[in-house]
């Protein structure tokens, strides 16, 4: 499959009173067509500056992509003008947002906002957006679509908006759509209805999907590939399968570890990931897990692993990758 | 609301179930003193817009047979120095106070609302500099900020909106702006961002219909101070010249010289512009405890 989306060392940083925040420091990864990839980490590892970056929505001040390319069906999204980038968002780049109660606007009816992006973008009737609005409803789901055009954000339930927010995100036919943490706002029921929505759209009409998340349960179960961020930094990436069964990065690790599990004794206790994540304005040029790292070495202070091959297709940032799987092995 | 002894389930169904009539009573009922504002509007716009057909004189002919009349049966509020009917002036001079308080209050609140939710908007170095130009305008006193223009621009009706029109600007932009600020931090602009939505767009489709509530409610204020300063400037000579009837041209004729021989010649302008301003402003903050969510009643 050729690749889709290609993010080649792209670095963003917000200017703050306290310094410079090194929000995402030098990410490297691409997504193929049709292929879903998931980014996960803890809050503040960057993953959403990194994901608002790409459609270049980091507002400024504060925040600047300050160096980077990301290379999307062959243009460099980072170099475009702000008009060529408007005709990217929105038609070969669709986006869900976290808040579904907030990210739609409140005095505009949900046929309106949907039929205001088809025109815009494809230039058609009214006619043809309604019927297409429609039609986008039906897709996602809805109930009686044609009386939902004419209802308000607010006759409709959280589930019911993310729902309109997928056929938003779907309604320019994009190449890729953004999820920025798609179901976190939403009850477990409603999550997993959500998530299986977007994974059997998205592989139907060959939509490539970006997942950005913190839950570990949604990677395992709907992507193709995975990048563990941290601190700004992407420190492992492979197939979702070995990243769950072989974790080679202590903090994929630590974080595998922190979760509760079906398949474990009820009474095992679960193992948190120790300390905070550190402050984004001060890294140094070791690694920035290493002090909460378990396996960490007294190389870690003074350089910043670069990703090792650990496998086909599977990288991860550190020098003890090697201890890191055999540990694993032994504990399994 | 269930444990309120006086609820009436009927008041509180969908609207747009209900007839007009129904509808009317409900609002007439919750905000009496509003409906009252509005009734009075009412009345000064109908009898604008009627104006020849109620009035049997010419409003600016003289008579110089029934000069300073008392009020009687043919002039029901006497008639002037020159004896033209007060009433007819009045009920003319109705036009006058409507449009210019309409015109100026519209034009300066449209163009506040688009200057501030833009400001907001865009933020950063824009917003402040704007609002920096927006404190120099508003430093200026209204009727001090109008005089100035007058005195640029000249007298007459059109001068006279210019000149109420700006100072207008200022106070409307920035009320707009910190209501569009909250909103500048909710998810949909980025979402309408997402979209691909050009700025201009975002503002007027998006932003716009949002801060609406906080704008009526300053336009319905507007049109009173705006009824009231056209009155001032006229009064004052800088505004709409003779024979044009108008209400502050009306007192300013009347109130020196005749305040004692024939004092109907000032009361009855006095009154109507009392009433009017009275009028819309009960209305308007009918309109504003009908809208600010943060007054309405439990």
């Amino acid at each position: 499959m050729a690749t889709l989306l290609e993010v080649d060392n792209l670095q963003t940083q917000f200017l703050t009173s306290a310094g410079i925040v090194k929000a995402v420091d030098g990410i490297s990864y691409d997504v193929e067509e049709g292929e879903t990839v998931a980014i996960v980490g803890e809050s503040g590892c960057g993953k959403s500056v990194g994901a608002l970056s790409i459609m270049r929505l980091i507002p400024w001040p504060p925040g600047r992509i300050i160096g980077g390319a990301v290379r999307f069906q062959g243009k460099d999204l980072v170099k475009l003008s702000d008009a060529e980038m408007r005709h990217v968002r929105g038609k070969e780049i669709g986006m869900v947002f976290q808040e579904p109660m907030t990210s739609l606007n409140p005095v505009l009816t949900i046929g309106l906002q949907i039929t205001e992006t088809v025109r815009h973008h494809l230039g058609v009737t009214q006619e043809e957006a309604d019927k297409r609005a429609i039609e986008l409803l039906g897709l996602v789901g809805i109930s009686e679509p044609e009386r939902r055009l004419k209802q308000y954000p607010h006759h409709l339930s959280g589930g019911m908006r993310q729902r309109v927010m997928i056929a938003l995100a779907l309604s320019c036919e994009p190449k890729l759509i953004i999820a920025d943490e798609p179901t976190t706002a939403l009850d477990v029921t409603i999550q997993a209805q959500i998530l299986e929505l977007m994974k059997g759209l998205t592989r139907r009409l060959g939509v490539a999907l970006i997942v950005i998340t913190h839950n570990l349960g949604v990677v395992a179960r709907y992507a193709d590939r995975v990048n563990v961020m941290y601190a700004g930094k992407i420190v492992e990436r492979g197939r979702a399968h070995d990243i769950y069964h072989r974790p080679s990065h202590p903090y994929t690790l630590a974080l595998l570890k922190s979760v509760p599990r079906m398949d474990q004794p009820r009474k095992a206790k679960l193992d948190p990931v120790e300390g905070q994540p550190p402050d984004l304005t001060r890294l140094d040029e070791g690694c920035s897990f290493r002090p909460r790292c378990r396996f960490k070495v007294e190389h870690c202070e003074r350089e910043f692993p670069p990703l090792n091959s650990v496998a086909p297709g599977h990288v991860a940032a550190c020098f003890e990758t090697a201890r890191v799987v055999r540990l694993e092995k032994v504990a399994s | 609301m269930a444990a309120n002894p006086a609820y009436d389930p009927a008041l509180d169904a969908p609207a747009e179930k209900q007839p007009l009539a129904t509808r009317l009573m409900y609002l007439v009922r919750k905000q009496p003193l509003g409906a009252a504002g509005a009734f009075i509007v009412l009345i000064m716009v109908l009898s604008a817009i009627f104006a020849p057909v109620l009035s049997p004189y010419d409003p600016t002919a003289n008579d110089f047979a029934a000069m300073a009349e008392a009020p009687s049966g043919a002039h029901w509020l006497g008639t002037d120095q020159f004896g033209r009917d007060l009433l007819t002036r009045i009920v003319f001079g109705a036009r006058t106070a409507l449009v210019v308080g309409f015109a100026s209050a519209l034009v300066g609140g449209i163009i506040g609302l688009v200057l501030g939710v833009a400001s907001a908007y865009f933020g950063g170095r824009f917003d402040l500099l704007f609002q920096r130009v927006m404190d120099v305008f508003m430093a200026f006193p209204l009727i001090i900020m109008a005089l100035a223009v007058v005195s640029i621009f000249g007298t007459g009706v059109q001068n006279v909106i210019i000149a109420i029109t700006i100072p207008f600007i200022p106070r409307c932009a920035r009320v707009v702006r910190s209501s569009a600020l909250a909103l500048r931090e909710i998810p949909y602009i980025d979402a309408a961002r997402a979209c691909g939505y050009s700025h201009t767009r975002i503002i007027l489709r998006h932003m716009v219909p949002n801060v609406m509530a906080p704008f009526l409610i300053m336009i319905t204020a507007f049109v009173g101070q705006a009824i009231l300063l056209e009155a001032s400037l006229s009064y004052l000579g800088l505004g709409v010249q003779e024979p044009t009837p108008a209400w502050g041209l009306m007192l300013q004729g009347g109130a020196e010289e005749y305040a004692e021989s024939a004092p109907w010649i000032a009361i009855f302008p006095g009154l109507a512009i009392t009433l009017a301003v009275f009028g819309f402003n009960l209305f308007g903050d009918a309109v504003r405890d009908v809208l600010d969510p943060k007054l309405r009643s439990q």
